[in-house]
């Protein structure tokens, strides 16, 4: 069966695309309750989605909590993201043996795992469109990422709940699903007529959507789906203007706010490891006791430690002022001159997972509001 | 490192504490016979009195300094020794036994043994550090038997140890561990602790408790603050941060500020 447009399946149809996905050879990763979260982990079934829950978040809080609907994708997004699979926090890149004729380097061989993720939210999207920029083009390449990267499928939700720390329609990234993906699902009639709107965006998509049992949309589906997103839009947490970020930020770098959020900051580094496009790594080598035997591996970095800045004589960035100013100048200024494009997303996941809710949204206004006085 | 063909020789010196980081290195049954093919291993318990002899290439010191002899027999295996690591938060901070550093340790005496006059004690518990220099410090409690044979293997191939001072937070999010503070409102010191568990209560579950003492410019006051504000009372922060590494300043400080 030839599909084209925009169609609509049911529960069953999404259970039967998780099944179909799998027949394929994709992993199948998806949200999933896990320690009172929403995570993204491997799923085998719907059953493993977080259907009838949703989430309650602010400036470093999260709780999980029952909805009074079954809806499957109503809540919004958690502590991992999905760099977690296509820039996993450690990567093996090469080993060596010292043998008879010297050192034999072996390189990690490129993963062959092909990945379909389920739920990846606009913000999301936008935020592996990123990564895709610094890790697959210009200096230089990470050929894991690229191998994982060009595999992948992605099934995309448009949002139907905005978080409380959510503020992608600030950075135009959502809550409607735009940019690469292979399917877009809108979730509809959470109680009665329980259905999801699909939309194909590539080959592969029609192809998968053509086998999964569904129905031509009407009007009054599609309809339905543009109130959803506009709904969501209407009630974002959070807001920040983004159009003279750049100037902004870069005129007050001598800002006293900075000393003001750095008496706060743990610099734990959490809001690195949890922003779906900070893309930082470093290496660490091991050898075994013999020496004979190295290996080197990549491990998810982050701006907020010491060793990142480390030079000859000692780290650049040693007071904490300096290392909060250093990313947040990079997300929302300096990464614009570096990639053309903006480091952060809107995806609020920084603020909520701040274990002192230091809110990037709040940090802005604030040296916006002084230049007003 | 050491002279032509022959192995490095090792030393293991233990001073006040538990052994529990000498047992980390016992417990690294796949790599101890490694261990003992690279090096010749010296040990050197606490009961040891005897004069020393030999030199060492490197010597793993366990302990704390207690008492007036201990304060001298540190400088003489400085002085035997080409490289010197203190291993565990004894060595690194004074450990548990720093607590007395809080109280008056006649007191302590009087209410623990029957002969407090057969009793020689110092004042204070102190970490290697304050009375000799240091090459390198392992922190924990106990020390990770992984990071153990990380730093040795490092000081025998002549590189730095891979023994970030960064945050638990790093490695708990790297193991995509839901964060417990924020999820489930329990009080962890993760974003103040050096790494080195590989986040190991968090994995469970549970807050961090500090084990391996300050991270690299942690900042107590703002944690305190949110943990007051979750609903910790003073006395509560205080022991908080009076625990193994009750000592390293940044822990001491913050716990100075509050309490009784
Ligand atoms: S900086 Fe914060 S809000 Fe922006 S993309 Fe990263 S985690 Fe999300
Ligand atoms: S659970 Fe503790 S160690 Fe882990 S991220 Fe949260 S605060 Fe940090
Ligand atoms: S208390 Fe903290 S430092 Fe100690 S083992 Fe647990 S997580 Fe690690």
């Amino acid at each position: 069966m030839e599909t084209s447009g925009t169609v609509v399946i049911t529960l069953e149809g999404l259970e039967s695309l998780i099944g179909l996905l799998k027949r394929r050879g994709y992993r199948v990763i998806g949200p999933t309750v896990r320690d009172q979260a929403i995570i993204y982990d491997e799923i085998a079934a719907l059953a493993e989605l977080p259907r009838g829950w949703t989430d309650e978040q602010q400036g470093g809080l999260y709780r999980l909590v029952p909805r009074d609907d079954d809806a499957v994708f109503g809540y919004a997004v958690g502590p991992h993201s999905w760099k977690k699979f296509l820039h996993p926090p450690t990567e093996l890149l090469w080993t060596a043996e010292r043998t008879e004729k010297g050192l034999r380097v072996t390189p990690a061989p490129l993963p062959d795992e092909r990945f379909a993720f389920i739920g990846v939210r606009g913000c999301d999207l936008h935020a592996i469109a990123i990564q895709d920029r610094v890790l697959t083009h210009g200096g230089k390449i990470d050929p894991h990422y690229r191998a994982r990267r060009e595999a992948l499928f992605i099934v995309a939700v448009n949002c139907a709940v905005a978080g409380a720390t959510c503020f992608c329609v600030s950075m135009q990234t959502g809550p409607k699903a735009t940019g690469a993906y292979d399917l877009a699902l809108t979730e509809l009639g959470r109680e009665e007529d329980h259905r999801f709107v699909v939309e194909a965006g590539s080959e592969a998509g029609r192809v998968v959507l053509a086998e999964l049992p569904h129905r031509a949309a009407t009007e009054k589906d599609i309809a339905e789906a543009e109130a959803v997103v506009s709904a969501t839009a209407a009630n974002m947490g959070r807001s920040m203007r983004s159009d003279d970020l750049h100037e902004l930020l870069l005129r007050n770098l001598n800002h006293p706010r900075w000393d003001e959020v750095a008496a706060r900051c743990l610099t734990c580094g959490n809001c690195t490891m949890v922003c779906p496009t900070c893309f930082c790594t470093t290496v660490e080598d091991a050898t075994d006791l013999a020496g004979h035997r190295i290996s080197r591996s990549q491990r998810w970095d982050s701006c907020f430690t010491m060793d990142f800045s480390f030079i000859h004589g000692g780290s650049v960035r040693a007071s904490p002022r300096s290392r909060y100013r250093q990313w947040m100048t990079h997300k929302l200024a300096t990464w614009q001159d570096q990639f053309g494009t903006m480091g952060c997303v809107g995806c609020g996941r920084c603020i909520t997972w701040c274990p002192v809710g230091i809110d990037i949204t709040e940090e802005v206004a604030a040296i916006r509001d002084s230049e007003q006085h | 490192m050491p002279s032509k063909n022959a192995k490095p020789r090792l030393a293991v010196w233990k001073f006040a504490s538990c052994d529990g980081c000498q047992l980390s290195l016992l417990d690294c049954e796949d790599e101890l016979l490694a261990v003992a093919q690279a090096v010749e291993i010296a040990y050197f318990p606490e009961a040891v009195r005897s004069a020393l002899s030999g030199r060492y290439d490197l010597s793993l010191v366990e302990g704390s300094i207690t008492t007036p002899e201990d304060a001298e027999r540190i400088r003489e295996v400085r002085r035997r020794s080409r490289y010197l690591v203190t291993i565990g938060a004894c060595a690194t901070a004074g450990g548990i036994q720093a607590l007395r550093n809080f109280a008056d340790v006649a007191e302590y005496a009087a209410v623990v043994y029957a002969r407090p006059d057969y009793i020689r004690t110092l004042a204070t518990s102190t970490p290697i550090a304050d009375h000799v220099p240091v090459d390198f410090e392992l922190r924990g409690c106990p020390i990770n038997k992984r990071q153990l044979v990380e730093v040795i293997s490092a000081f025998l191939a002549g590189r730095r140890p891979a023994v970030p001072p960064h945050a638990v937070c790093i490695e708990c999010k790297r193991n995509g561990n839901v964060c417990v503070m924020v999820a489930h409102g329990t009080p962890c010191l993760g974003p103040v602790t050096h790494t080195g568990c590989a986040a190991l209560c968090p994995s469970y579950n549970r807050g961090c408790y500090g084990c391996y003492g300050p991270k690299e410019t942690p900042n107590a006051p703002s944690l305190s603050r949110w943990l007051a504000a979750l609903g910790m009372d003073a006395r509560a922060l205080q022991r908080l941060y009076r625990t193994f590494n009750a000592n390293a300043a940044p822990f001491r400080e913050e716990s100075e500020r509050h309490g009784a």
